[in-house]
């Protein structure tokens, strides 16, 4: 479909992006590579009286390592965070996150900070975002502000943004060594929204028998805003990963006793519990799944097509288990 | 109204255009490249993709007044001298890999766009590489075929492949 008249104006600069967008009012949108935009457009769901198109603005673009964070500019593509050197050893959560995003000619074009203004809870990044504490640095005509991801989504499509406000760049804090991660993405389709995704860190201490320390658990479409799954980060706090122990004949070696999603078998709908009891003993893999257990509790799911909110917090219980298992097991070299 | 220059393979154009055209509509509607098509029109399908700047997008979610000053190839302009076909094009042809035919610019588009990232790849990378364009006659297979071929050919034959990234001086 054809989108419905606007304006359009191309600043030459962040400064004149921020006046324009002040002169412009409640009805003017910014524009990046319009990615989620131009869908909305196109289907008539959104009506912008002028587009302010900050794609080409070098200010906004670039990122850099400021040593406790990397600053990534709002309008670098999916395409350069994918690629960027800096991002994949400094925070590979995003990186692994973001290659996940749609497809190849999408992520040519679709910005980091564009994807995380439009806030769709469905949409990778929101989940990555709350998970890792990142920042918003957010400019307007009268000055900057920074707001925590966790203030950031307000609700479905909404976020702290007001009019006459833009994101210039997000702050993603480095987490430091002995960090494992892992994105893991439901999805019916290559390039479809994720059903339910899990964005998982775990720093996993050989102190003592190999254990989890602290984990970052965000989920992607269990409710209008991303979740962080605090129950479940509390639960796996001390989670033994290869103790001798292990009561359910799980082999250890030296990864976290195999490949979760191997073990457990369980596309959902295969009979083998929606996550009722909790499985296992009090073994390494039933430490993981116990915490794993958690991972809907307080979440309000949607209903779509693809599933109501039980199979969603069934998908949330089982995709966590894998996200956690593969992000201990990369924290730990495997 | 917004005035932009635009390089469509290789010819540069002057336009007049509302801002809420589609790049897909300016090709098609007022230049005459027809040989990109419009399929889902939401951005799933793939097969209006075109490179912009070199690499590949969707042509029904880009703007024309994006893309102001920048260089677009369509299926169009791949072949040297507008007659020997690309190496991509010709292994699409000896492989079979259409039925219907509809998406096969946007395959041929998005498969030389992710040569550029791995030349050789992998029957994987080609499925991986091309998630962004549909073929409702599901004839994948032999999809991952000519690119595999396209990709040989290309390496054989890298002047032919460069082809696609001529500017308009060189044309």
């Amino acid at each position: 479909m054809i989108p419905a008249s606007f304006d359009y104006v191309r600043p030459a600069s962040l400064e004149e992006a921020v006046a324009a967008l002040d002169g412009a009012g409640e009805e003017a949108k910014v524009l990046s590579g319009g990615q989620s935009l131009l869908p909305l457009l196109r289907m008539r769901l959104s009506y912008p009286s002028v587009l302010v198109d900050v794609g080409r603005l070098e200010e906004l673009r670039g990122i850099r390592d400021e040593g406790g964070h990397l600053a990534i500019g709002a309008a670098a593509t999916h395409d350069e965070v994918v690629r960027s050197p800096l991002v994949n050893a400094e925070c590979p959560l995003v990186a692994l996150a973001t290659a996940t995003v749609a497809d190849p000619a999408v992520r040519h074009r679709g910005t980091f900070g564009g994807s995380l203004a439009h806030a769709d809870p469905a949409g990778d990044l929101p989940a990555v975002a709350v998970a890792l504490d990142m920042e918003f640095v957010i400019r307007s005509s009268s000055g900057e502000r920074i707001v925590a991801a966790r203030d950031f989504f307000v609700d479905y499509l909404e976020t702290a943004l007001a009019p006459g406000e833009i994101i210039t760049e997000i702050r993603v804090p480095k987490l430091g060594d002995g960090w494992g991660f892992h994105y893991e993405k439901f999805h019916r389709t290559a390039q479809a929204w994720a059903t339910v995704g899990v964005a998982a860190a775990v720093r996993v201490s050989t102190q003592g028998g190999r254990h989890i320390e602290e984990a970052r658990v965000g989920l992607t479409n269990m409710g209008s805003t991303p979740v962080r799954a605090t129950e479940v980060e509390a639960a796996v706090r001390g989670a033994e990963l290869n103790g001798q122990a292990g009561t359910n004949g799980s082999g250890g070696g030296g990864s976290v006793n195999g490949h979760p999603r191997s073990q457990e078998g369980a596309a959902p709908g295969n009979g083998n519990g929606a996550g009722s009891a909790p499985h296992g003993g009090p073994g390494p893999r039933g430490a993981l799944r116990q915490a794993s257990e958690l991972a809907a509790e307080g979440t309000s799911p949607p209903t779509d097509l693809h599933g109501g909110p039980g199979y969603r917090r069934h998908l949330a219980r089982v995709l966590t288990y894998r996200a956690l298992g593969t992000a201990a097991r990369s924290a730990l070299g495997g | 109204m917004t005035r932009i220059n635009v390089t469509v393979d290789g010819v540069t154009y002057e336009e007049d255009v509302e801002p809420r055209l589609l790049l897909v509509h300016l090709l098609r509607d007022r230049l005459g490249r027809t040989g990109t098509p419009i399929g889902c029109d939401t951005s799933n399908c793939g097969a209006c993709t075109v490179m912009l700047e070199g690499r590949s997008v969707k042509s029904c979610s880009v703007l024309a007044v994006q893309v102001d000053g920048q260089d677009i190839v369509t299926v169009e302009g791949l072949a040297s001298g507008g007659t020997d076909w690309h190496p991509m094009q010709r292994a699409f042809h000896e492989e079979h890999a259409l039925q219907c035919g509809y998406c096969t610019p946007g395959m041929i588009m998005a498969a030389i766009d992710l040569l550029k990232d791995d030349p050789d790849p992998s029957d994987e990378a080609i499925r991986k590489g091309l998630e962004g364009n549909l073929c409702r006659c599901t004839g994948y297979t032999n999809i991952v075929r000519a690119v595999r071929r396209g990709a040989h050919s290309m390496s054989q034959d890298p002047e032919a492949a460069a082809a696609g990234a001529r500017s308009a001086e060189e044309l």
